[in-house]
């Protein structure tokens, strides 16, 4: 279930992404962690407990939402705006 | 050859402003921003725009968010702006930034550093829960991308922004649950000070608080012991308040508890720190001009020290006027001496917000030994304890060495604060004698395929 909840631009164009393979659609002007959480409640497991995170500073200061992406490439997932064709996978440590 | 430009090092209030200064007096200043638009945290603006209007995003600071947005605009042709990039590092009169997949080394000639400010925190029981965000945290999801963190949410914490926030949820037609404020209900008669000081910001606090309530938000003040519950994701918070406990269902909590200035870049850049009480932390001294310990290094915003959006414009202007006067150009010593008026009376309106949502000195006593004190590297306070006993440590860095913390890759940056205090308690002394964290290059990660460019000096 998702975390995010839209409250607003939920009529901006729609952005294809994978989500552990699953076909989604974001929107326009969404950042990577928007696009992740308005459809499921973690973007990564955590590498010392394997305990689930979301993010936590959505400012790029905590660090704690960085994901892999299906081509090995990580980024941190609040200061990434969600790109078309982007696969992104959140049951890997990141 | 001529003089390197001036670098200011954020795009907030008081980098704008900086820049702003510079321009007018004919310098070409090259400022460098993280965000990809201009605005820093208060004023951020979404990726692409919405359907809300500026007083829908900005509330009562929509001309001032407005304002700054078009003066830096105006700017466009008069300063290199560079977004999307991160100084990384400051080494002998250069900084390495991070732009566009590749490391430039770019040479400067004065520095103002605008480096802005985030949540303070102190861990909590289940605050590394999905659906746990900071206050800033909430409130970028809301502003900037149009998300609510939940369906019923509840913050918690201390702080102006505490009641900011929950009223922009409130107002966003969020269901808000609870406001659970740290603060005792008493502390909150220091705000009557305040009315002298700044009658429309302590007006406007206790207009969202009403509103909060007649809205039908329980308000507590004087909570402890919070923890954060749930199973894979938040589902409650529980809290005790004198003897009671108390407990409350909800899918989404924003938590702070006021601010900590972004001081990596000063510590690279060599300034002199010194504790300072009111933030309780280590800041770049600087003095009432903006100029640091390092020649040609001022700082400016709640990076120095947390004063707010309208502090961190009048510092802006302030410290670009003294890099002007340093450079030997016209630098409008009466305006700056009218800015560094203002700024006091932020001063002492400071003092009054920081006696009215006081720092909860309890918490490195109360904390449980189970409970994470780092989130990156999942470090708990019973290691914390255990190694500051086990290796008779007293200072900072050498329980970093130990333990880790702060070691992760927030560098510190959401564990330091806790860590003091805890070293604090368990070795007897206050905070102030345990030292800080030493910063370390790169302030943030930065992925090892950056390319390294030179720039054109």
């Amino acid at each position: 279930m998702s975390l995010f909840h839209r409250i607003a631009r939920s009529d901006h164009a729609p952005v294809r992404f994978l989500l552990d393979g699953v076909p989604c659609e974001g929107r326009e002007g969404d950042t990577l962690l928007t696009a992740i959480l308005t459809h499921v409640d973690k973007v990564r497991v955590s590498d010392f407990s394997g305990a689930p995170r979301a993010g936590f500073c959505q400012m790029g200061a905590c660090q704690d939402c960085w994901v892999t992406l299906a081509d090995g490439e990580r980024v941190r997932a609040c200061t990434t705006p969600l790109a078309a064709g982007m696969s992104v996978v959140t049951g890997a440590a990141a | 050859m001529s003089r390197p430009q001036p670098l200011v090092v954020g795009a907030g209030p008081a980098g704008v402003r900086a820049a702003e200064t510079l321009v007018r007096a004919g310098l070409r200043p090259l400022v460098v921003d993280e965000a990809p638009a201009c605005g820093g945290q208060i004023y951020r603006r979404p990726l692409v725009k919405d359907e809300r209007d500026a007083r829908a995003l900005y509330g009562s600071e929509a001309g001032k968010a407005q304002r700054l947005h078009g003066a830096f605009a105006a700017l466009a042709d008069r300063i290199d702006h560079w977004p999307r990039a991160l100084v990384w590092n400051l080494r002998d009169g250069r900084a390495d930034i991070a732009v566009a997949g590749e490391s430039r080394a770019v040479a400067y000639d004065g520095l103002i550093l605008a480096t802005g400010a985030s949540d303070r925190v102190l861990p909590v029981p289940g605050w590394t829960l999905p659906g746990v965000f900071t206050l800033g945290g909430a409130q970028v999801a809301l502003k900037a991308q149009g998300c609510a963190i939940g369906q019923r949410v509840v913050f918690a914490g201390s702080g102006p922004l505490l009641y900011l926030v929950a009223w922009q949820y409130l107002k966003a037609g969020v269901k808000v649950a609870a406001v659970l404020d740290a603060a005792p209900f008493a502390a909150k008669r220091h705000l009557l000070r305040g009315l002298a000081l700044a009658p429309d910001i302590v007006l406007r606090g206790m207009r969202f608080a009403a509103e909060l309530r007649l809205n039908g938000v329980l308000l507590r003040h004087g909570i402890c012991d919070l923890a954060l519950e749930g199973e894979g994701r938040v589902a409650g918070v529980r809290w005790r308040e004198g003897r009671r406990e108390r407990h409350l269902f909800c899918d989404g909590v924003g938590y702070g508890l006021s601010l900590r200035s972004e001081t990596q870049l000063a510590d690279l850049a060599g300034c002199a720190f010194a504790f300072n009480q009111r933030d309780r932390a280590f800041l770049p001294q600087r003095d009432s001009s903006s100029r640091t310990s390092v020649r040609g290094v001022y700082i400016a915003g709640d990076g120095a020290g947390i004063a707010g959006a309208d502090a961190a414009e009048l510092a802006g202007e302030r410290a670009a006027l003294a890099l002007l006067e340093d450079r030997g150009l016209p630098h409008a010593p009466e305006r700056a001496a009218d800015l560094e008026r203002k700024l006091a009376r932020i001063g002492r309106f400071r003092d009054v917000l920081e006696a009215a949502f006081p720092f909860p000195a309890q918490w490195a006593a109360r904390v449980k030994d189970e409970t994470v004190v780092c989130r990156c590297e999942e470090v708990s306070a019973r290691a914390l304890r255990n190694a500051v006993h086990d290796f008779s440590l007293d200072e900072i860095n050498r329980l970093k060495a130990v333990s880790r913390i702060g070691m992760g890759r927030c560098q510190g940056r959401f564990c330091g604060a806790a860590a003091a205090e805890l070293l604090a308690v368990e070795t007897g002394r206050g905070v102030e004698a345990v030292g800080r964290l030493r910063s370390q290059p790169p302030v943030k990660p930065v992925p090892l395929t950056l390319m390294p460019r030179e720039a054109a000096e």
